[in-house]
């Protein structure tokens, strides 16, 4: 096993051999695990609308909930102000009015709180990304954070 | 120091030891092809061991991934590291403050990691501080030092942190002994035997929060303190120190001290001096020391002076200490992980002897005295010894132990470390180390659970082991493979500063434990700035407090005028990121300290003085992202006593006083 290795070591001397040699090499554990990045198209499952992450359906009311987009607005103030304006003006991130028009429920709360691997996969997330430049950062927002922030965009929206 | 090696080669030469030739072997013949493969780690994977190295005169501790010898992080404890602003920002300067003011540097040697039922249970590891004595704990989910505490009656303090099997105490003991801090010191230095004594330091470690807290101290007799192990299994509850200089010479003790055939292993029943102190035998002294806590949730540490210790007197109360005989200078204190065997290495001496706990018991019982020195008893050498180790090797330090029933122990002056069983005290194999080798470590190597797969040898010389770079050379660390029957030099690496003692642990005992990032909702930080919202500038007096805060890729406030010349100004820094590894940097141009280094939900401050009226830049040293290179900001300085109105903006060109836009020229 360690000859092979040895040998493998040597022979990518001589050949460009890809990344195979490194793998299952001992003495190493556990691996800082890298999510594979599949694009839209070599992943046919995916869904656009709906982004990749935990919430699959959001229940949204017709009516606004006062309290919890006010609970929105405080997380909004610490956490998404420093980029993002609730005109559509762009900051560093796009602004936020009719952000509940352009995405659906589901697909926000995804990125807000799957950022990373939406940046790495969702076309529209890339397409925004291109324009900013800046990578958002994942804030780490509890799953009632996430809500209660699109509570607070559809209110900024203009939903009574 | 360094030109020891011609005086190793000499010494080699002429015992002529049992190893083959007589000149050191190269690594050509030291290492076997396999090597390469043994540690190698892959880009991307993990080592399989932490390594947590002292740095000795660095004052930090730096922590290494094994096998590969990759160095991962450098964690400052008792020195400054402006890099980190440890000791520059207004957070963390506290934790260096000391009976005798703010000190920016020491000498650490020992480290030694949490246990709980005598196996390394991967919480915290423990750092001491020889020069201004101390001893520190460092937290293992941030890497960070949470803890310093300070220990009275004390100077040199080299018999630290070694710690118990749960980890109740961790230890103390002085190198030199001083007059106690609350007799008048100044006597003649020559009134050693008569003023001078050795104390030695017990300090609590709360269960659950590891606060210290010196639990007592033991007053005992005037002679040099140099290491210790507390026993464990069936010898927990005791805990053992070897000194030197029983002479209690106290000028040129390279010769004075090393008169006596024999100085002693300080045996300490620490539980029967629990029971004195619950009988309220200990005496109350006066004195002052620090103790220093970082808080994670309001990211600030405080000092707090302490004035008063309570000391057992060990030649007053009897059963707490007895003095086993042990052959020159002993500096070594190492006990196997069946707490039976303690190692004692002398310095200077042709053997190494293997003293027995069940035989000291009972000599002990049988009052097995060959006398007293200062009304302690002095046990029976014979009555004690479990055996001596004949022939091997020059100048024994150091012993850690493989879990199978071997022992190894490094020699400084024959360059080695030797592979002896502990049963019947053969030798089973040497190694060269290059070269002169003081501490050893094997994962978990003086607990009760050692993995015997690696051992690591920390050299005091390096010589021609790297490419030159001037008269200073970083040392050498070398690591062998000893899961076979011979030992196996496999890797050699740097270190930082000069190693002395280390620990190793498997990495799952800690790598997922650790903090990615600070909660911005759970910081409670007295200036901190939740919000672009809250960011503001507050005038008192000439004190000027800016609340700042930073995210990819800006600050706010970046503007910030009205600030005249002779203000204090205090940067108190927000990173608002809730992201792995996404620190911000600060820095102004002309701060007399060091920069910042924000964690990602941290506020940390510093301190600048607006020195004299003009413009001055800052920026994010840590790149951050794309547009790192646009996270900066002003602050406008104006004379003393001017009107410029107290202004601070992002994003706002206030006041629109330059009205013409920028005209590209021909």
């Amino acid at each position: 096993m360690k000859k092979t290795i040895l040998m493998l070591a040597i022979s990518a001397a001589f050949y460009a051999c890809g990344g195979g040699a490194g793998t299952n090499v001992e003495p190493t554990t556990g691996a800082a695990s890298t999510e594979p990045t599949t694009t839209a198209s070599g992943n046919p499952s995916y869904d656009p609308n709906r982004g990749e992450g935990k919430f699959t359906k959001v229940d949204v009311p017709a009516n606004l909930d006062k309290a919890m987009a006010d609970k929105g607005e405080k997380t909004f103030q610490v956490k998404c102000a420093s980029c993002h304006k609730t005109t559509d003006e762009k900051l560093v991130g796009p602004g936020w009015k009719g952000v509940t028009s352009r995405h659906s429920a589901e697909w926000i709360m995804n990125f807000i709180t799957n950022t990373d691997a939406m940046l790495n996969k969702d076309p529209k997330a890339q397409a925004q990304l291109e324009i900013c430049l800046v990578r958002m950062p994942n804030q780490n927002l509890a799953d009632d954070d996430a809500r209660s922030l699109y509570e607070y965009m559809r209110e900024n929206d203009g939903v009574k | 120091m360094r030109n020891q090696l011609s005086f190793l080669i000499a010494g080699i030469c002429i015992t002529g030891l049992s190893f083959q030739g007589c000149k050191p072997k190269n690594s050509a013949s030291a290492v076997n092809s396999d090597a390469a493969s043994k540690v190698y780690v892959a880009p991307g994977k993990y080592d399989e061991f932490y390594n947590f190295v002292s740095g000795g005169f660095s004052g930090q501790m730096s922590v290494y991934g094994l096998p590969s010898g990759r160095l991962l992080r450098v964690v400052p404890i008792f020195s400054v590291d402006p890099e980190k602003g440890w000791g520059y920002s207004e957070e963390t300067k506290p934790m260096l403050n000391t009976s005798h003011g703010f000190v920016p540097w020491d000498d650490q040697h020992h480290l030694d990691l949490s246990q709980t039922n005598g196996e390394i249970d991967g919480r915290w590891i423990f750092a001491n501080a020889n020069n201004t004595p101390r001893v520190a704990r460092v937290d293992l989910t941030t890497f960070r030092t949470s803890e310093i505490i300070e220990l009275p009656n004390s100077a040199g303090n080299h018999s630290s942190p070694f710690i118990t099997e749960n980890t109740e105490y961790v230890v103390a003991g002085t190198r030199f002994s001083v007059p106690p801090d609350d007799a008048n010191g100044d006597v003649p230095i020559n009134t050693y035997r008569k003023n001078f004594k050795g104390y030695i330091s017990f300090i609590s470690v709360g269960k659950e929060d590891g606060n210290m807290e010196i639990a007592f101290q033991l007053k005992c007799p005037g002679v040099n303190f140099d290491l210790s192990h507390a026993g464990k299994g069936k010898s927990h509850g005791w805990f053992f120190f070897t000194c030197y200089n029983s002479e209690q010479a106290n000028t040129l003790l390279e010769v004075n001290a090393s008169q006596r055939d024999k100085d002693f292993i300080m045996a300490v029943n620490w539980k029967k001096a629990e029971e004195y102190l619950k009988a309220g035998k200990g005496r109350k002294q006066s004195v002052r020391y620090a103790h220093n806590k970082y808080d994670e949730k309001t990211h600030t540490a405080t000092s707090e002076i302490r004035t008063e210790v309570t000391v057992l007197d060990v030649a007053e109360l009897k059963d707490i200490v007895y003095f086993m005989p042990c052959p020159k200078s002993p500096h070594g204190c190492d006990v196997d992980p069946t707490g039976e065997y303690i190692v004692g290495s002398g310095k200077l001496a042709a053997l190494v002897p293997v003293f027995s706990f069940t035989k000291m018991l009972k000599a002990i019982e049988d009052k097995s005295y060959a006398g007293d020195y200062e009304g302690i008893p002095v046990l029976k050498y014979e009555s004690v010894l479990h055996g001596e180790v004949k022939k091997p090797g020059l100048g024994p330090l150091h012993t850690e132990f493989d879990g199978r029933g071997n022992a190894y122990t490094t020699f400084f002056v024959s360059s080695e470390v030797v592979k002896w069983r502990i049963s019947d005290l053969q030798i089973l194999d040497r190694v060269p180390t290059y070269y002169s080798v003081g501490h050893l470590c094997i994962p978990g190597g003086d607990s009760r659970k050692p993995n015997g797969k690696y051992l690591i040898a920390y050299n005091k010389i390096t010589k021609d082991r790297y490419l030159p770079t001037g008269p200073e050379l970083a040392q050498s660390a070398q690591l062998y493979d000893i899961s076979g029957d011979k030992m196996q030099l496999i890797l050699d690496f740097p270190t930082i500063g000069e190693p002395h003692y280390a620990q190793a642990v498997e990495a799952s005992k800690i790598r997922d434990k650790s903090v990615k990032f600070f909660k911005i909702e759970e910081n409670m930080n007295k200036y901190v700035t939740k919000g672009e919202a809250e960011s503001k500038v507050v005038r008192t007096g000439n004190r000027v407090d800016v609340y700042m805060t930073c995210i990819r890729s800006h600050f706010a406030p970046d503007n910030i005028e009205g600030v005249f010349a002779g203000d204090e100004v205090y940067f108190h820094v927000t990173n608002l990121e809730q992201d792995w590894d996404v620190p911000h940097g600060f820095a102004i141009k002309g701060a007399d300290n060091g920069e910042l280094l924000i964690m990602p939900g941290e506020t940390q401050t510093l301190k600048w003085i607006a020195e004299k009226p003009g413009m001055f830049p800052f920026y994010c040293t840590d790149f951050c992202s794309a547009l790192h290179q646009e996270m900066q900001g002003y602050i406008r300085i104006s004379p003393a006593g001017s009107k410029v109105p107290l202004l601070f903006s992002t994003g706002k060109n206030m006041p629109a006083a330059d009205t013409s836009a920028p005209v590209a020229r021909k």
